[in-house]
């Protein structure tokens, strides 16, 4: 549906005259409102079936008429139809003395709906660079909108460097002018730095460059949406990772209300705040669908899982630089005499992982080493104690911890994490979240079995017997992981000879 | 023209040139199916367009299946020739040990051995990540529903069900290890548009589109071209001249000609506008079983 929408001017809504104006034609109606489709027909099908009865027609009209006017459609019709008969499709029905407009095809034959985007500002987003030869180089791409002109100066989003349109080539020769759709290849008047997903603008028209914007979601995956979580976000021909960093609100398709939300279910509507990596540019969709419209990507299976509408920039992600202390990590890893980092169990609970990072700890302290362990269990009962189990709670549970961790390290610590950490996505995260921070991924891999048979805290058992939900390899999966830099075989040796091992391959 | 807005034939033009190039800057080795028809030869134009000065970065594949018109085998060579691409023709060897035709082993088995199957082994054999081709939504229903940047799995079956959404031009173009992507630039091209842009560009296409006394057979009212003596005759069946020709074009036992006297484009494309059949009409293929396309399509067919 909001496939159809996105690259539509106009969209007819059928409605059965029988059954009137249902949560569907709403949902629909509230979708291409988000998508920015202008032209409404309200086509009130099968009124044969209720005798070409105009108080029907009216009535229905009248509470869609109601629903929409928020929705800020530029043109709506409606139609009464028969598409059975043929009543007022091609041509207007004797069978409705009463409805004197025009009919549908005709309708749809007269209306203009094109838009002209060239008086819009000018947006050049670089598909390809074009280099044929080490005397050509060319960036390749289709005019969002406006117009550019051979000398005009344009400014590059990233760099903010200017340079002067040279030529605009394409093979049927060059022109003096591109307009809003044409796919030319630009060429500058310097040597300056443009890639693939860099914009173009004119000098005093840019585009927002920034790393954080609210935008309305349509979520289109059976997995909900939750904020935390790592999704590549692609918008033009730029492609970054990207997270929700805030769900606003929730709006309720049936009435527009806002209500409050943890995660995003499939065919639902949210109002979102996104951070991304690094900057990109954009403009609010309302003013250019095409550098404001964007697509999430789930970053294991590649599945498209939603799509959002930028509402508006989060200026202060502009002006916000990180402050940056005389004292860096550097010096207080020097202080230390060691090089901090982050080294993240993850594996089945009863696996042996806060063993293993325990004998680790010890081994490390006794060597004059600062090392600080941040485990599961510690953590819920503290910092934590405000989370359930939930795939949103788990979620942010990591969230925090890995940030936690970064923080500790940033202080010069040899972090070790002893958490369940069952989601690969998640452990993503926390590999991002550490950023620049050496990360070591250790996976205690200790079959099922083993784990339940160890049972320490007696979890298993209150698991199988149905008392604790959600518990990770009973009723709530583990995603083994496939890139962890060391894997220790839990059921094969000692905590101790393991905790040896791991510390050989830290070079610890 | 209006000075501010682009005509028809120029927006489709440009939302092609994006794709193209779209699959260019994503993938990591791309192909262009060249199947020698109207929608190749526009393929391939737009191609020259889309990368120009550039050569196109890509090469074309071309699936033969040994019993093609011989005046498509011709072009093909003179295509390649004056334009200077990159051309790769495979051919499924193990039918052509097998003498795998059309006419012992019938329409289906053979498609699925010298088309669907050939087509596996050169996308293989090559490890391309995508495949351009130029199927239209107009052409089928099954093609009607496809994505433009279409997702394939390692078998490079396509799951209807299970498609991506495609929002504004925002091409979902990621895959994983040993998936592959199937791109339609053509996709919101009807067959009219086809025709009079290959009219207001001159592209070179086949004669074959163009009326010709041309020695056929009449099969099930179907006209069979008898383009070499390979095609069995009935007793007493004679080929006689016709002046006919074809609006689509696939291996010569398996494509019907119409009757027709449109000698050149124009007069195509007048035939074109009174026409309220779908181009497929011809393809003896399509009509195997109900829903035949598709479950071709989900077997690997293009």
């Amino acid at each position: 549906m909001a496939t159809g929408a996105s690259n539509s001017e106009l969209a007819l809504v059928l409605i059965d005259a029988r059954k009137g104006v249902l949560t569907q034609t709403r949902r629909h109606s509230f979708i291409l409102s988000l998508i920015g489709v202008k032209h409404v027909v309200l086509v009130v099908n099968k009124i044969d079936l209720v005798d070409y009865d105009q108080s029907v027609f009216d009535r229905i009209v009248a509470e869609y008429r109601a629903f929409a006017e928020p929705l800020g459609f530029k043109t709506l019709e409606a139609i009464p139809v028969s598409a059975l008969r043929g009543d007022n499709i091609l041509a207007t029905s004797e069978r409705m003395p009463w409805y004197r407009s025009t009919a549908l095809v005709p309708y749809l034959e007269g209306i203009d709906v094109a838009e002209d985007r060239t008086s819009e500002k000018f947006r050049f987003p670089v598909q390809w660079v074009n280099r044929p030869n080490l005397d050509f180089r060319g960036f390749s791409g289709t005019v969002a909108s406006g117009t550019v002109k051979v000398g005009d100066e344009v400014l590059i989003a990233s760099s903010r460097k200017p340079a002067a349109v040279r030529s605009i080539v394409t093979m049927d020769g060059e022109l003096e002018r591109a307009i809003a759709g044409q796919a030319v290849t630009l060429v500058l008047d310097r040597e300056v730095d443009v890639s693939r997903g860099d914009v173009l603008s004119h000098a005093g028209e840019t585009p927002e460059y920034s790393n954080q914007f609210q935008a309305r979601l349509v979520w289109m995956n059976d997995d909900p949406a939750f904020p935390g979580r790592s999704y590549l976000l692609k918008i033009g021909a730029q492609t970054v990772p990207a997270t929700i960093t805030d769900l606003k609100y929730r709006t309720n398709v049936n009435t527009l209300e806002h209500t409050a939300a943890t995660k995003v279910d499939l065919n639902e509507v949210a109002t979102v705040t996104i951070a991304t990596d690094k900057p990109i540019a954009f403009d609010p969709y309302t003013a250019n669908a095409l550098t404001g419209g964007f697509i999430l990507v789930d970053r294991l299976s590649n599945a498209t899982l939603g799509a959002g509408t930028i509402e508006f920039g989060l200026r202060r992600a502009q002006n916000l630089t990180y402050q940056s202390f005389d004292v860096n990590r550097d010096v207080r890893a020097r202080m230390k005499g060691q090089a901090p980092r982050i080294v993240w169990f993850t594996g089945l609970s009863g696996s042996g992982k806060s063993s293993i990072a325990n004998i680790l700890e010890q081994r490390l302290t006794a060597e004059g080493r600062h090392a600080y362990i941040l485990d599961g269990d510690n953590v819920r009962h503290g910092l934590n104690k405000d989370l359930g189990f939930t795939e949103a709670a788990r979620v942010e549970n990591i969230r925090r911890v890995a940030e936690v961790a970064k923080l500790m390290a940033d202080a010069g610590l040899i972090v070790l994490v002893s958490f369940i950490s069952p989601f690969e996505n998640e452990r993503r995260l926390a590999r991002e979240i550490a950023g620049d921070i050496d990360f070591t991924e250790v996976y205690v891999d200790t079959p099922l079995e083993v784990c339940e048979a160890r049972d320490p805290k007696g979890l298993y058992k209150r698991a199988r017997a149905g008392e604790i939900k959600n518990f990770t390899g009973i009723d709530s999966p583990f995603e083994a992981p496939t890139d962890a830099e060391v894997v220790l075989h839990g059921a094969d040796a000692e905590p101790a000879a393991l905790a040896a091992k791991l510390k050989d391959w830290l070079e610890l | 023209m209006h000075a501010n807005r682009l005509t028809h034939l120029q927006a489709l033009e440009a939302e092609s040139i994006e794709i193209l190039r779209e699959v260019a800057a994503s993938f990591e080795r791309p192909v262009m199916m060249y199947s020698i028809g109207k929608d190749s030869s526009v393929l391939l134009h737009l191609a020259r367009k889309a990368f120009f000065p550039s050569k196109i970065p890509f090469p074309l594949l071309h699936v033969d299946t040994t019993f093609k018109f011989k005046e498509m085998i011709a072009f093909r060579d003179q295509t390649a020739k004056d334009y200077g691409f990159e051309l790769i023709v495979h051919t499924n060897q193990d039918g052509v040990r097998d003498g795998i035709n059309p006419f012992d082993h019938g329409s289906s088995r053979y498609t699925d051995i010298m088309k669907t199957q050939a087509l596996r082994q050169a996308l293989n054999a090559g490890k391309y990540d995508a495949a351009i081709g130029g199927a239209r939504r107009d052409e089928e229903k099954s093609r009607a529903k496809e994505r433009i940047f279409s997702h394939r799995n390692a078998n490079h079956a396509w799951d209807p069900k299970n498609q991506r959404p495609e929002l504004w031009r925002t091409f979902n173009t990621r895959l994983n290890p040993r998936e592959s992507m199937r791109v339609f630039p053509i996709s919101n091209w009807t067959e009219l548009d086809v025709w009079t842009y290959i009219y207001s560009e001159q592209i070179p296409i086949t004669p074959l589109y163009f009326a010709r006394p041309r020695p056929v057979v009449e099969r099930s009212g179907t006209l069979i071209m008898v383009d070499d003596e390979r095609l069995p005759l009935a007793p007493g069946e004679t080929p006689r001249e016709e002046v006919v020709r074809f609006r689509t074009l696939g291996c010569y036992p398996l494509t019907g000609a119409i009757r027709s006297d449109a000698a050149d484009l124009p007069s195509i494309i007048m035939e074109m506008q009174a026409s309220r059949t779908s181009e497929r009409e011809g393809r003896l293929i399509d009509s195997d079983s109900v829903g035949s396309m598709e479950k071709k399509k989900q077997e690997g067919y293009f």
